[in-house]
């Protein structure tokens, strides 16, 4: 097999850090809370994506049953569904009260 | 089918006050469908029960250890670790849940919010708290990291029709998830270099990691980690959530979120990075990284949170600068020691700091709690004015619990922070411990302003006495003798933290006792 077209773990774990970065920068930059919330999927995705390629490095080494990382995974989607599902509900309230949901504007609460 | 039959009955009774209080807080969203308006304080009283049977399950646990002359066992294929340290940290969670209880039935009535899920999601909470403090895997301590923040997330928003609550659960919700997110990057990193999700394993493949090419990303991992951690106990420059969560929550959640939530980050912390005191695993391996970044962490902790409480006219928020703090000289004892080796004279201080402070700082928040009446929302500093002539008892005590915060001896606080500077001082952390004592006369200032608030100031006039229902005068009462039992007679206390880090007791210490 051709040497260029093989993808190692190395080549997830970087997708998985671009992923978390861009994550990371959305989490930072972005005024409107839905992105907010999207960029947040999209770190809990990198985690994933990292999980996922490490526990397939890892089955190489001790056998087709060495499955953590594949079960925290699934633990992780659920968790980031159920984040996903409490996130929108209060921010449903928050909008039901202040018509927005921008987070420059959620100015309530400051030092 | 093989699965199942794994599992022994000792796993089940490991599990035993997870399952129960899991079981009470379903119970209580069925019980509540079918309780009229008038009887929701069965809820608060179901969900007690649920507290008083989950630690009838600790004992029933203790008991069995104990049998067995075990510091603890492993439960579901070594996830679970339920030793000593683990039951001293479920003991004070329910204590804390217990009292927020108390304090939280009149309170919901005069919100106009009295709904049976506040008290399953407090439940639950609990039961996320638990698997932190005793799990030994790191996706159960995420997902119990997890089940706690969601409800806690909800419990800060339940006041729906105020805004501040509203705005309050949004900032925490999208902090809280961000770290979290953050906090399963370095895990799914820590995974991935050791092959393990199991802390001992990756704490026995650790050191061949640091060794060869992979440390870098070792490194990487650690911050990450550390950074989820940090957001979760609030320290600086991770801590911009927690004034605005703790001003915005009901100030019953406030006082939860204040002791039995920030003990849970504790109980994750000191999981992930020294493991179990009997079994010394986690990230223990990289001490000599993590150690200079906690000394930063501290020092930004102690700094920024001291001045931010001095110009604060909120209570609520007042207090919240305050418990920063305190994580600030909270994190001296995990400095303590050398470079490589932990001082568990530090990780005793830290034990005992919790333990103080989740009645001193529960009893504060207790009496903020009581000022709701009427139309007063009660969380500013003013609303604090003349309390002394309104309501003697409550001015007296929360005098006690400020003292107390403020470290004055022969108050409970005093102690948290004797073994912190004490075992920082026998490391030769001079500077560190000179830091922290002069950072905790200065907070002085600020719990004397609201002393003088209560005993000085004016009283608005058309203001008669503050009336406090049975239950907050029960959790005060618990919450004020604990604080001055401790402060008088600590030597009980210091040998259940001894007993819960399996260490002798330290003649020096023993001395003075006695």
């Amino acid at each position: 097999m051709d040497a260029m077209l093989h993808i190692s773990t190395l080549h997830y774990l970087v997708l998985g850090a671009a992923l978390f970065l861009l994550g990371v920068i959305g989490v930072l930059t972005r005024r409107n809370v839905v992105i907010v919330l999207m960029s947040i999927e999209l770190i809990l995705n990198a985690v994933n994506l990292n999980l996922v390629a490490l526990s397939r490095y890892w089955q190489g080494v001790y056998g087709p049953n060495a499955l953590h990382g594949q079960v925290f995974a699934i633990f992780v989607i659920t968790d980031a569904a159920a984040e996903a599902a409490v996130g929108l509900g209060i921010l449903i309230a928050f909008f039901r009260n202040k018509e927005t949901i921008n987070v420059d504007e959620v100015n309530l609460l400051k030092w | 089918m093989g699965l199942l039959s794994q599992f022994s009955w000792t796993d089940y009774l490991l599990a035993l006050p997870i399952i129960l209080l899991t079981l009470f807080a379903l119970g209580i969203l069925l019980i509540d469908f079918m309780l009229p308006a008038e009887m929701k304080w069965a809820n608060a009283v179901t969900a007690f029960i649920g507290v008083l049977f989950a630690a009838a399950g600790v004992v029933k646990i203790q008991l069995w250890m104990h049998a067995n002359a075990l510091p603890g066992s492993y439960g579901f294929m070594r996830t679970l670790l339920v030793d000593r340290f683990a039951i001293y940290f479920f003991y004070l969670f329910l204590g804390g849940t217990a009292v927020a209880i108390l304090m939280s039935m009149r309170y919901l009535e005069a919100e106009h919010e009295n709904h049976g899920e506040y008290y399953a999601l407090m439940l639950l909470s609990v039961v996320g708290m638990m698997c932190m403090a005793a799990g030994f895997d790191i996706v159960l301590i995420f997902i119990g990291l997890e089940l706690m923040a969601i409800s806690t997330y909800v419990l800060v928003g339940f006041l729906r029709r105020d805004r501040r609550s509203n705005e309050a659960a949004l900032k925490y919700l999208l902090l809280g998830a961000f770290s979290s997110g953050i906090f399963a990057y370095g895990l799914s990193l820590i995974y991935g270099l050791t092959g393990s999700t199991n802390l001992y394993e990756i704490a026995r493949h650790l050191p061949a990691v640091l060794q060869d090419e992979r440390k870098p990303i070792a490194i990487i991992a650690l911050l990450t980690t550390i950074t989820g951690l940090l957001f979760k106990i609030a320290a600086v420059p991770f801590h911009q959530w927690a004034p605005d969560a703790y001003e915005g929550a009901p100030t019953s959640i406030t006082g939860f979120m204040s002791v039995a939530v920030k003990a849970a980050g504790w109980a994750m912390l000191l999981r992930i990075l020294i493991g179990s005191p009997f079994l010394l695993s986690g990230l223990l391996a990289m001490r000599s990284t993590w150690v200079p970044l906690l000394v930063f962490v501290s020092i930004a902790t102690m700094t920024g949170a001291n001045f931010a409480a001095l110009t604060q006219t909120n209570t609520k928020r007042l207090l919240a600068y305050s418990s920063i703090a305190h994580v600030g000289y909270m994190l001296l004892g995990l400095i303590a020691g050398t470079v490589t080796q932990l001082s568990p004279d530090g990780i005793k201080g830290i034990l005992v700091y919790l333990l103080v402070y989740t009645f001193m700082n529960l009893g504060a928040f207790g009496v903020i709690t009581s000022l709701r009446h009427k139309n007063v929302i009660g969380d500013e500093l003013d609303d604090l004015n003349g309390l002394y002539s309104r309501a003697p008892v409550e001015a007296v005590l929360m005098l006690v619990f400020l003292l107390s915060l403020a470290g004055i001896p022969p108050l409970a606080g005093f102690w948290g922070k004797y073994f912190i500077f004490l075992s920082l001082i026998s490391s030769g952390h001079y500077v560190l411990a000179a830091l922290g004592v002069l950072y905790s006369v200065f907070g002085l200032y600020y719990y004397l302003k609201m002393a003088n608030a209560m005993f000085m100031g004016k009283v608005e006039t058309g203001e008669e006495t503050l009336p406090v229902s049975l239950t907050m005068r029960a959790a005060l009462g618990v919450t004020g003798f604990a604080t001055l039992f401790i402060g008088i007679m600590p030597d009980r206390f210091i040998q259940m933290v001894n007993w819960a880090l399996g260490i002798a007791q330290n003649p020096a210490i023993a001395k003075l006792m006695h």
